[in-house]
């Protein structure tokens, strides 16, 4: 029973994502918080990779699962003062987090609403063949430019990071 | 049988989740996890309707991985910007960040 | 030789070259420009006397025509060309002779002005400006060179500009001449819109055949409103006196020669628009016959004498547009020829009297110049003679011819009005003659005869007005009226009886200006005294300059001073009001900015929410 199977898959990776998002935003703990990211990650990769998307789950597991989570722990290093529990607070007002919970959940419900009541119309089967061999020949073909300013965007947000991270040293 | 429609969905609540994290904690480390987990589900919008609906091709994976490309680079410069502003107040609670106010 | 012609467009060109060579290099050297300005309106006058020639020894109704796009629009197109036909070789030998004369004149009158160089460059664009007027063969390029000459026109009457009176006098002239423009421009238009072409001869094709004279009315006067502001005509006469503020060379050749001119010769190039609606001919016609003796009967009492002659322009500009109006287009050009030697000869010569008594303007103060001065005197005469309509001079035969028109067009009244205007003008110019030149009264002065550079213009000018007459006269079988129509404009046969009455008519306004003012036989003193109410009348211009300005003051500052209180009050109010109110509702509204990043990004987030429900709420009513 293949459907079963991955329904099954999809279930623990959808229940493993949002759980550990959950945790992202409600941990009282930064560290913990981080740690949840790092999970909800990977939960992300492991989607990628149940919707045929192998190289995709590669890059999310590389670039986020391991350099933008290492960043944001040692973010959180730099700019902890004491304990770690605590560090990470909900919002300051019971009214400010209740707005926050009211247009969540409304968002949610009405994306969701939508998207359930949607037709869709289902494509071909993907052809058998190599995706990174496509998505090669669409990074350098059609959208070379895109490509290539990407590419500057990068190195400019690592020389605008230095400089901001340096500061004055005057 | 795991459709579209569950894929969206399930982007849905991170996305919501996301939204929550943004609107109501008060670390900003903690607010740019919360946009992360927003980008997150928008990638995974992408990445769904590529495989269900045009599948013959990768564009929407493409796009993936601009997606990333930015989050990347804003997650840089964010970090950056948030370590500048705890040297110049000694915190990284969005609340003590009023300047622009009336 | 090759043809003549086909070097005609650099008429108008050669002037316009030395004035911008004089303005952008030459202006250095004033004798240099002089020159230069003198060796080109001396090429243009070779070259139109060549024209001139040939279209002379042609046929009538042979005509010359070259043209460039100058501008071209959907619904619009302009040449720029030449059209050269007897009509335009008259004037540009009109044109080319005067302004020769006049600037060899400058070189006495103006010698020493340390505008020199200036005066001969505006000079220059003057010439080039009427010469391309005159060459036109179309109502757009028309238009261009009208407004330069009147460009050119302020300049020179505020020449001097260190007067006060002269600046005026050259705002006057350019704001009343805006008047007549905008209407002559409209009128442009309108032919554009309803025949589709400016072009003389293709309108000229269609004009005949279209009836609907609601259309042809409008257009008619809207074009007659160009000549009633260039040529001076009533209402819009008022610059015209004041502009004698410029140097008197420049009176002589703008303000009674050419320029003002240019207005009849306008009327005669559309003829054919004004021949097909009687109803704005007549109006022409009477508009020229009041002008003629309204200006006349202001000349009988002015002092000054540049003002006189000044008046008698604009009387005999009226009695050109009355020929025009009563269909007598060849004797209005015909006199538009003579008078233009004639006056310029007067003007140039009241010029080198004013210059010989050092910018004296008043009659009394001058008197027995006749000794002192014998040349100018003489050929003062003799175009005051011909300005009165004494046989054989050329005023005679114009006049004459004018008047003929009138009475054998079944114009009675015209008639009796030119009459009078002619018995008015023979007076006023030998009050003036008499008054000036001999008389009893020996002021103190120290007049001298002008040099040879002043009084060789005054001496072909005389001999001009002299013969210039012939050209239309039953001597020659009006060999003037041959060339001009294609035979399009009956042609009167001579008239013995006119001409006597004519002649003595003239003869008597001179016989009693010679009473009056020569012998003194009845006190011109007592005779103002009598008639003081319409002595004071007369002098004061019929106050007409007094009821424009406070038509302007009670109209204009009026309806300015409600509408700057509307705009205080009204449109002020509402413009500050508004901007209260926004001041206001920003006061209120910036306590919604807290500076908080989240709050911004709550506000943001509520309104893709409103948005998203909204348009969720829209789709499930639409599918429920």
């Amino acid at each position: 029973m293949t459907m079963t199977i991955q329904n099954l898959v999809f279930a623990s990776l959808g229940g493993i994502t949002v759980l550990a998002a959950l945790g992202v935003v409600l941990s009282k703990n930064m560290v913990h918080s981080a740690l949840f990211l790092v999970l909800t990650f990977l939960g992300v990769g492991g989607i990628y990779f149940n919707l045929g998307a192998g190289f995709l789950a590669l890059v999310q597991i590389l670039v986020y699962a391991g350099a933008i989570s290492v960043l944001m722990i040692f973010a959180i290093m730099l700019v902890m003062k004491g304990e770690a529990g605590g560090s990470n607070p909900p919002g300051p007002s019971l009214g400010s987090r209740l707005w926050g919970i009211y247009l969540a959940v409304l968002l949610t419900l009405g994306l969701g609403a939508s998207i359930w009541f949607s037709q869709w119309a289902p494509g071909q089967a993907a052809p058998p063949g190599d995706k990174v061999k496509g998505l090669a020949g669409l990074m350098l073909g059609n959208y070379v430019v895109a490509f290539e300013m990407a590419a500057i965007l990068l190195l400019l947000a690592v020389v605008g990071a230095i400089i901001l991270a340096k500061g004055d040293e005057k | 049988m795991v459709g579209l429609s569950h894929y969206l969905i399930l982007a849905s609540l991170l996305f919501g989740i996301g939204l929550y994290g943004v609107l109501s904690k008060r670390s900003a480390v903690a607010v740019l996890m919360s946009i992360e987990l927003m980008l997150n589900a928008v990638n995974i919008n992408f990445i769904a309707i590529n495989r269900f609906l045009q599948p013959a091709q990768t564009t929407g994976q493409l796009f993936a991985i601009f997606v990333i490309v930015v989050a990347a680079a804003e997650v840089a410069v964010g970090l950056a910007l948030i370590l500048s502003i705890y040297r110049l107040r000694k915190s990284v609670d969005l609340n003590d960040f009023n300047l622009m106010k009336w | 030789m090759t043809n003549i012609f086909h070097s005609a467009w650099m008429i108008p060109l050669l002037p316009f070259l030395a004035f911008a060579l004089i303005g952008l290099w030459l202006h250095r050297w004033p004798k240099i420009s002089a020159g230069l300005s003198l060796a080109a309106i001396g090429s243009a006058f070779i070259l139109s006397l060549l024209v001139a020639l040939k279209i002379f020894s042609g046929h009538p109704g042979e005509f010359y025509k070259m043209s460039v796009h100058w501008l071209n629009m959907p619904g619009l197109q302009v040449d720029m060309g030449v059209l050269i036909d007897p009509l335009s070789a008259l004037m540009l030998m009109v044109v080319t002779i005067v302004a020769l004369l006049v600037q060899i004149y400058s070189l006495g009158y103006m010698k020493g002005d340390p505008g020199l160089a200036s005066y001969y460059a505006y000079q220059s664009a003057f010439a080039g400006s009427m010469l391309g007027l005159v060459v036109s063969n179309n109502f757009g390029q028309i238009f261009v060179f009208w407004e330069l000459v009147g460009l050119c026109s302020y300049l020179l009457i505020g020449f001097w500009f260190g007067k006060n009176s002269a600046r005026e006098a050259a705002k006057k002239a350019f704001i009343t001449n805006r008047i007549g423009d905008f209407g002559f421009l409209l009128g442009i238009l309108f032919l554009a819109i309803v025949f589709g072409t400016l072009d003389y001869g293709e309108l000229a094709a269609r004009v005949p055949g279209y009836h609907n004279l609601a259309v042809l009315i409008p257009i008619s006067l809207l074009l007659f409103c160009g000549p009633v502001g260039k040529s001076a005509q009533f209402p819009l006469h008022v610059w015209l006196p004041d502009a004698m503020e410029g140097p008197t060379p420049v009176s002589a050749l703008i303000h009674a020669a050419t320029m003002v001119a240019a207005g009849v010769y306008l009327i005669a190039r559309a003829f054919f628009i004004f021949n097909s609606t009687p109803q704005v001919m007549t109006l022409i016609a009477m508009v020229g016959g009041f002008t003629a003796i309204f200006a006349a009967s202001i000349a009988l009492v002015q002092n000054d004498i540049k003002r006189i002659l000044a008046y008698s322009t604009l009387s005999q500009l009226g009695y050109m547009v009355m020929a025009m109006g009563i269909g007598a287009m060849t004797a209005g050009m015909f006199h538009l020829m003579t008078h233009a030697f004639f006056k310029s000869l007067l003007f140039l010569g009241a010029g080198s009297v004013i210059h010989a008594l050092h910018d004296e303007q008043d009659i009394w103060n001058m008197g027995q110049l006749a000794k002192k001065m014998p040349f100018t005197t003489w050929t003062f005469v003799v175009g005051a003679l011909a300005l009165a309509g004494i046989p054989p001079l050329s005023g005679f035969w114009s006049k004459d011819e004018i008047l003929l028109g009138a009475y054998t067009g079944g114009h009675m009244g015209l008639y009796l009005l030119g009459s009078l205007v002619a018995f008015m003008t023979a007076f006023y110019m030998f009050r003036l003659i008499f008054v000036v030149f001999f008389g009893s009264r020996t002021p103190e002065n120290h007049a001298h005869e002008s040099s040879p550079v002043m009084t060789g213009p005054l001496l072909i000018l005389a001999s001009l007005s002299v013969v210039s007459g012939f050209a239309g006269s039953s001597l020659t079988d009006n060999w003037f009226a041959y060339w001009i129509t294609n035979s399009a404009v009956v042609h009167h046969e001579p008239n013995m009886s006119i001409m006597v009455i004519s002649s003595l008519i003239a003869l008597s306004g001179i016989l009693l200006a010679w009473i009056v003012y020569q012998k003194e036989l009845i006190s011109h003193q007592s005779l103002r005294q009598r008639f003081a109410g319409i002595y004071q009348l007369l002098l004061h211009k019929y106050y007409i300059d007094e009821i424009y300005a406070w038509l302007i003051k009670f109209l204009v500052d009026g309806v300015a001073h409600f509408l700057e209180w509307v705009d205080l009050r009204i449109i002020n109010g509402a413009v500050n009001g508004l901007a209260k109110c926004t001041g206001r509702l920003g006061q209120g509204l910036r306590y919604s900015e807290d500076g908080q990043v989240q709050t911004y990004a709550l506000y943001m987030f509520g309104g893709l929410i409103v948005v998203l429900v909204t348009a969720l709420c829209a789709v499930f009513t639409a599918l429920a």
